[in-house]
């Protein structure tokens, strides 16, 4: 039995995954990181991308999430994210659609406002596409 | 005295009343099921939020460059109430004891000198406000809760509403009113300031405890707090919308099983009269006939 570290994943609406991970690698917003057991503690926030989970020195599973933030600490890795969706079950043409939709809505946005929540919504659209192609 | 056709027509409208009300009550119980597990799971989220908020504010304190949402505009002249109430009405004191609050909140502010502005969350509360404070309501939402129970959407575009506010410097405390559930038969009208943030107690005893690691941070703690704090915002009203929505059904359903079980004795009392003044009328008839033959 090797090391494990406990994975947290919380959206708003539900506890998502609580359950041990040899390692978890989290796209935070100044680059990627890899959690280990014994990381030592950390916050950071989480730019749109992908969680990779690994089991046995693989990528056992792969969850998109469209931001939020981390907290690490020597026993778990907790990740509040505001949207989480496992990779197998993201769509293409979805993904495309809420490109083209973010694109229109930063085109039509009067205020910084409207600015930045179009440009955030771009970011996650790319982000999904960029995770389904790779 | 009624007659016995009123009797009779009256115990039917009981009865269909109580066969409503009943049907009523066993909508909101599966709704309150639903709505109660929603509200569950979203607590561990809005937990850890605050943990970690809680957390970070006591790191960054009050710095200079500390984010407005945690310091505060240094100024309370101008209060800001959400208040989460139901679209519909037949829900005991539901909306009733909610509005109560945000009232005597209100006028407790306004004696202080201080300007009051309000959202309304529910139709309910909106209509129940407007007369007094219909100025003041600077926006209302309805149609939160839909088929599929409570979106977090909807909750963001209060919370996104409520940021830009501040961002204009239109207020400088925000509050939040709504009914937080206890269990089917209690709820608690609440009161929670939302912004400026105010920390967990919990965090702050770790802190004194010293049973805290020392964390890093990753940007910096400030733009972490930049970060988090805006979206603390949406994840407060998500909860408080989850909460009402779980109350509100536990509400209409104990006032729904309450005026079942009304019904149901109203029928009853109302049988024995008929029953009785049914019995008279056969024994007044009888000594006619009696009397009569006896006559003769």
């Amino acid at each position: 039995m090797t090391d494990t570290t406990v994975l947290e994943l919380v959206s708003p609406s539900a506890l998502l995954k609580s359950e041990p991970v040899e390692m978890v690698v989290v796209p935070g917003t100044d680059g990627n990181f890899g959690v280990l057991p014994k990381h030592s503690p950390m916050i950071s926030t989480i730019r749109p991308g992908v969680i990779d989970i690994y089991a046995g020195g693989k990528v056992s599973e792969r969850i998109f999430v469209a931001g939020g933030v981390a907290e690490v600490n020597p026993e778990r890795c907790t990740i509040l994210a505001e949207e989480a969706v496992p990779v197998a079950d993201l769509k293409a043409d979805e993904a495309q659609a809420r490109l083209e939709q973010a694109t229109a809505d930063l085109k039509a946005a009067s205020t910084a406002h409207d600015k930045a929540n179009a440009e955030r919504a771009l970011d996650i659209a790319r982000a999904q596409i960029a995770a389904l192609t790779n | 005295m009624a007659s016995l056709k009123d009797l009779r027509s009256r115990i039917a409208s009981v009865k269909s009343t109580r066969k409503i009300t009943s049907a009523m009550k066993m909508v909101a119980a599966s709704k309150l099921r639903r709505a109660q597990d929603a509200a569950e799971a979203a607590r561990p989220y809005a937990e850890r939020m605050g943990t970690m908020l809680g957390r970070l504010a006591t790191a960054v304190g009050s710095n200079e460059g500390a984010p407005k949402l945690l310091a505060g505009t240094g100024k309370d002249n101008v209060h800001l109430l959400v208040v989460f109430t139901a679209d519909r009405g037949l829900c005991g004191g539901f909306n009733a004891s909610i509005v109560k609050a945000t009232r005597l909140k209100a006028k407790a502010l306004a004696a202080e000198g201080k300007t009051v502005k309000l959202i309304c969350v529910g139709r309910k509360g909106a209509d129940a406000l407007k007369r007094e404070f219909g100025d003041n309501i600077v926006a209302r939402y309805t149609g939160i809760e839909g088929k599929k129970g409570i979106d977090f959407s909807s909750a963001s575009e209060v919370g996104d509403k409520v940021l830009a506010l501040y961002d204009e410097g239109e207020f400088d405390v925000c509050t939040i009113f709504y009914n937080k559930f206890v269990s089917a038969i209690s709820q608690v009208a609440t009161a929670q300031q939302l912004i400026p943030f105010v920390g967990e107690e919990a965090a702050e005893q770790e802190e004194a405890a010293g049973t805290s690691a020392v964390y890093d941070y990753e940007p910096s703690e400030e733009a972490i707090l930049a970060d988090l704090l805006p979206r603390n915002v949406g994840v407060q009203i998500f909860g408080a919308m989850l909460e009402s929505s779980a109350s509100e059904h536990g509400a209409r359903m104990s006032a729904m099983d309450n005026a079942t079980r009304n019904a149901g004795d109203m029928i009853d009392r109302l049988s024995i009269q008929y029953n009785r003044s049914r019995q008279a009328q056969i024994t007044n008839e009888l000594i006619e006939i009696i009397s009569g033959a006896e006559a003769l």
